[in-house]
């Protein structure tokens, strides 16, 4: 049997993201607290706590979905908060991927046109887009669902279609927050075997928020986050 | 679950009789499975040959005579590495589980960092079985998942032990 625990941090492995003693409040009310975490190129990396603790809030900085009020977040060594706000739209478009608990399909368009929605919004024509995402359907076990709509998909086809769209344009990160959350455990098995698989295929980084261990199993290893700050359970930093 | 090491523990929150072993035993691990005094007296005698313990001087009372015994620095450091290393992750760990917690608590030892090694060390036998699914045949699938189950019921009882540890220690100390 292969453990798939990965060593360490140590200074020659390449860091795509980091998080610098990040703080954000919502209100008087302090989501992080001085957060800190270096996430390794390709690795697949759980962020476990409870409710409350930060974990979203800190995924959404790290995405640059939100900017800190404090502390800074650099993907390839390079501060979001230097970027303009069309540079980080951009970056998200571009070279992150995103994968929701609910899926948060357009319900006005087909399984497939939601697949294709981070091609067409990065210019790429309808017909290509739409051939790029096709294969996708066969790959996530989607065949014959190509034209319908996300009221005629179950819960865990919808999720796999959202899994589908964060992966189409073969992200360098994927951004998973609770992707599993609204399924029953048969249908989330399915979902975070075909994201592990598809990640370690084309070698995508993943962050994936979850409170369930056996999702945050998929990953290499985990980090916590308890009242705003990052900790690893072994003492070893984040 | 290891009763010299429990019994260990017990000794270092103070010099006990065999007699007041057993009874804190049995109230704090015992749950239905209480140690036999033979098992107690053995225990110690057995400690004591390994200089993890001493016998003191024989007490002579109205009653039979007796022994306080006193753990020694090498059982002091036996507990702590006990209590500092996380068991094995496997099913059926409770009673060693519920011991290491209860006994960290008694010691004034920190039982949230045993916990967090506890978590450590069930996510990674978790991950090592999820990496058995993700290559593995429908029988390895069927026995991994059973496993990981169980494991999951242990760190949701983790998780809840954690969020009560100021009641469990008011509970132990009271």
């Amino acid at each position: 049997m292969t453990a798939a625990r990965l060593a360490p941090l140590s200074g020659n492995q390449e860091i795509v993201l980091e998080a610098r003693n990040v703080v954000k409040s919502f209100g008087q009310t302090p989501a992080l607290r001085g957060a800190s975490l270096k996430v390794r190129r390709g690795e697949i990396l759980a962020v476990m706590g409870p409710s409350g603790s930060g974990k979203s809030t800190l995924l959404h900085c790290l995405a640059g979905i939100l900017t800190p009020d404090d502390g800074d977040v650099r993907f390839d060594g390079q501060p979001l908060d230097a970027l303009s706000e069309d540079a980080r739209s951009d970056l998200r478009r571009d070279r992150f991927g995103f994968v929701f608990q609910f899926g948060q399909l357009v319900p006005e368009l087909t399984a497939e046109e939601n697949v294709a929605m981070p091609l067409l919004l990065s210019g790429i024509r309808r017909a290509p887009a739409l051939a790029k995402a096709r294969p996708w359907f066969g790959r996530l076990g989607l065949d014959g669902l190509e034209r319908r709509r996300s009221g005629e998909l179950s819960g865990g086809q919808a999720q796999r279609v959202a899994l589908a769209r964060g992966l189409v344009a073969q992200p360098e990160v994927l951004f998973a927050d609770e992707p599993t959350g609204s399924l029953d455990s048969m249908a989330g098995e399915l979902v975070m075997t075909l994201l592990t698989t598809a990640a370690r295929e084309y070698g995508t980084t993943v962050i994936l928020v979850t409170h369930d261990a056996r999702v945050a199993a998929y990953a290499g290893r985990e980090v916590v986050v308890r009242d705003g700050l990052v900790g690893s359970l072994t003492g070893v930093a984040p | 679950m290891s009763v010299p090491l429990t019994l260990l523990g017990l000794l270092e929150r103070e010099p006990s009789h065999g007699y007041d072993l057993k009874r804190d035993y049995d109230m704090y691990f015992g749950r239905g499975k209480p140690l036999r005094y033979s098992q107690v007296y053995a225990t110690l005698s057995r400690l004591a040959r390994d200089g993890k313990a001493i016998a003191g001087p024989a007490e002579h009372g109205a009653g039979p005579e007796r022994r306080r015994y006193l753990i020694t620095e090498a059982g002091i450091e036996d507990v702590e590495r006990w209590l500092s290393e996380p068991a094995p992750p496997e099913a059926d760990l409770n009673s060693e589980l519920f011991a290491k917690v209860v006994l960290a608590v008694l010691l004034d030892r920190p039982a949230g960092r045993y916990l967090d090694l506890q978590r450590a060390a069930h996510l990674q036998r978790m991950r090592e079985l999820t990496e058995l699914k993700l290559a593995g045949e429908p029988l390895d699938l069927l026995l991994a998942d059973h496993i990981i189950y169980r494991l999951e019921a242990d760190l949701r009882w983790i998780d809840h032990t954690a969020a009560r540890l100021d009641t469990l220690t008011q509970a132990v100390r009271r």
